[in-house]
C-alpha cells in the first residue's frame, strides 16, 4: 500500500499546527487589555457568519475559481438561523434544513451540489 | 484579562444544562462531519490516496477545507511546497479561534493546551466556545466532546470508510448533508449574537468573507471576515443590547425588535464591552 503522501500530510500537519497552538501556548493571555478581550470573543460570530455565507454563496470550479452561488442552500442557513434564534435548538434546524434541502432535490425542485 | 470561573451558586447546575445543549448541538455536527468525512474519502480514493494516506490526513492534518484542497493539488500535480503553503494560509483562521479561546485556558496545564491545538477545528470551535460562553468559564469534558466526540472521530471514521468502499455509498448531497456545515455554522453564529456589537460583527464579517472570496479566495474571504467583523463591531459605543443568557428563549421578533431599539437608542460610550451574565470573567 502507498504511503508516500503520509509524509506531505506529516508537513502539512506542520503548517496547521501553529495556527492553532501559538495562541494557546504562549504565555501573557490573561495580561490582554479589556479591549483586546473585547474583540476577541466579537470573532466566534464573525467567523461563523463568514464561514456560513461563504459556504453557500461562493462556489469553486475545478481550477478554485469562485463565483457567487445561489441556491436552495440559502434557504437551509435561513431556516436553520430562523430556528435557532426561535427555538435554542440547533439540532431542530439542522434536521430541518437537511430534510428540507433533501426533499426539494428529490423533488427536483432544486439541482444536486 | 482572563477569564475566570463563575461563582460556586448554581455552578453545576448551569453546567450541565449547558453540556445538555452541547450534546445535542453536537448531534447535528456528527452528522455534517460524517457526510463531508466520507465526501472527502471518496475524493481522496478517486485521486489515488491509499487509506493509510487519506487516514493519514484525516488524523494528521485534521482540517476539511485544506484537505480537500490538498486532494485537488496532488491531482493537478501541484509541488510539495506549494501544497504545504496554501495548507497554511486557508488554516490560519485557526489562530483566530486559538486566541479566542485562550483567555478561558490560561489556568489550563499547557500538554492539555497543546492536545486541544491539535483538535482545534472549526466545528470544535463553534460549539466550544458557544458552551464556554453560557457557563462563563472552560470545560474540558465539553472541549473533548465538541472537538473529539463531534468531529474528529466522525471525520477519521467516515474518511476510512470513503477511502475503503468507496463508490457504493449514496451521495451525501441526496440527504441534504452538505448543508449542514454552513447551517450549523449559521446557527451557532445566531446563538452568538447577544448584542449590537456581536450582530455588526456577523453581518461585517459574512459580507467582508463573500466579497473577498469573489475577489480572491475563499480562505482569505474566511480570515478576512473573522478579522473585520469584530473590528466594526468593536467601533460601535456601549455595551451589547441584550444581557441576557444564550439559553434564555427569546422569540425571534422581540429579539429583532431589541436590536433595532438598541440601535437607535443612545448608548454610553465609557461602558464595558462586555457586561452581564456573559461577561469575561
Amino acid at each position: 500500500m502507498n504511503t508516500d503522501l503520509v509524509l506531505l500530510a506529516v508537513f502539512m500537519g506542520l503548517a496547521t499546527y501553529p495556527m492553532r497552538a501559538i495562541p494557546l501556548l504562549v504565555p501573557g493571555v490573561e495580561r490582554l487589555p479589556q479591549r483586546a478581550t473585547a474583540y476577541l470573543r466579537l470573532v466566534a460570530p464573525a467567523v461563523l457568519a463568514a464561514l456560513a455565507a461563504v459556504n453557500v454563496m461562493v462556489a469553486l470550479d475545478a481550477n478554485r475559481v469562485p463565483s457567487f452561488h445561489v441556491g436552495v442552500e440559502w434557504l437551509a442557513v435561513l431556516v436553520c438561523g430562523a430556528l435557532v434564534a426561535a427555538r435554542r435548538s440547533l439540532l431542530l434546524g439542522l434536521l430541518l434544513a437537511a430534510g428540507l434541502v433533501a426533499l426539494l432535490r428529490a423533488t427536483s425542485v432544486a439541482a444536486l451540489p | 484579562m482572563a477569564i475566570r470561573p463563575a461563582p460556586a451558586a448554581s455552578d453545576a447546575a448551569v453546567l450541565q444544562a449547558s453540556r445538555r445543549r452541547l450534546v445535542s448541538d453536537g448531534l447535528g455536527i456528527i452528522a455534517s462531519a460524517g457526510g463531508f468525512g466520507l465526501v472527502y474519502g471518496l475524493a481522496a480514493r478517486a485521486a489515488g490516496f491509499s487509506p493509510i494516506e487519506a487516514s493519514a490526513m484525516s488524523v494528521i492534518v485534521f482540517a476539511g477545507a485544506s484537505q480537500f484542497a490538498a486532494v485537488g493539488y496532488v491531482l493537478g500535480g501541484f509541488s510539495w511546497i506549494g501544497v504545504i503553503l496554501l495548507t497554511g494560509f486557508i488554516n490560519a483562521r485557526h489562530f483566530l479561534y486559538a486566541a479566542s479561546l485562550a483567555p478561558y485556558l490560561t489556568d489550563r496545564p499547557w500538554p492539555i493546551r497543546a492536545v486541544m491545538a491539535h483538535l482545534l477545528t472549526d466545528e470544535a470551535f463553534a460549539l466550544s466556545t458557544a458552551h464556554f460562553r453560557r457557563i462563563g468559564r472552560a470545560d474540558l469534558k465539553g472541549y473533548w466532546w465538541a472537538a473529539i466526540g463531534t468531529t474528529f472521530i466522525p471525520w477519521n471514521i467516515a474518511t476510512i470508510v470513503g477511502v475503503v468502499v468507496g463508490g457504493s455509498i449514496p451521495e451525501p448531497g441526496r440527504l441534504g448533508l452538505d448543508v449542514i456545515f454552513p447551517a450549523a455554522m449559521a446557527g451557532l453564529a445566531v446563538g452568538l449574537v447577544t448584542g449590537r456589537r456581536e450582530l455588526v460583527a456577523a453581518l461585517v464579517g459574512a459580507v467582508s468573507a463573500v466579497a473577498v472570496s469573489l475577489a480572491w479566495d475563499p480562505a482569505a474571504g474566511i480570515l478576512v471576515g473573522g478579522l473585520l467583523g469584530p473590528l466594526v463591531g468593536l467601533a460601535l459605543p456601549g455595551p451589547p443590547v441584550a444581557h441576557r443568557h444564550p439559553d434564555d428563549p427569546m422569540p425571534l421578533g422581540r429579539q429583532i425588535g431589541a436590536l433595532v431599539e438598541a440601535a437607535l437608542e443612545p448608548v454610553d460610550r465609557d461602558a464595558p464591552p462586555s457586561a452581564g451574565r456573559n461577561a469575561d470573567r
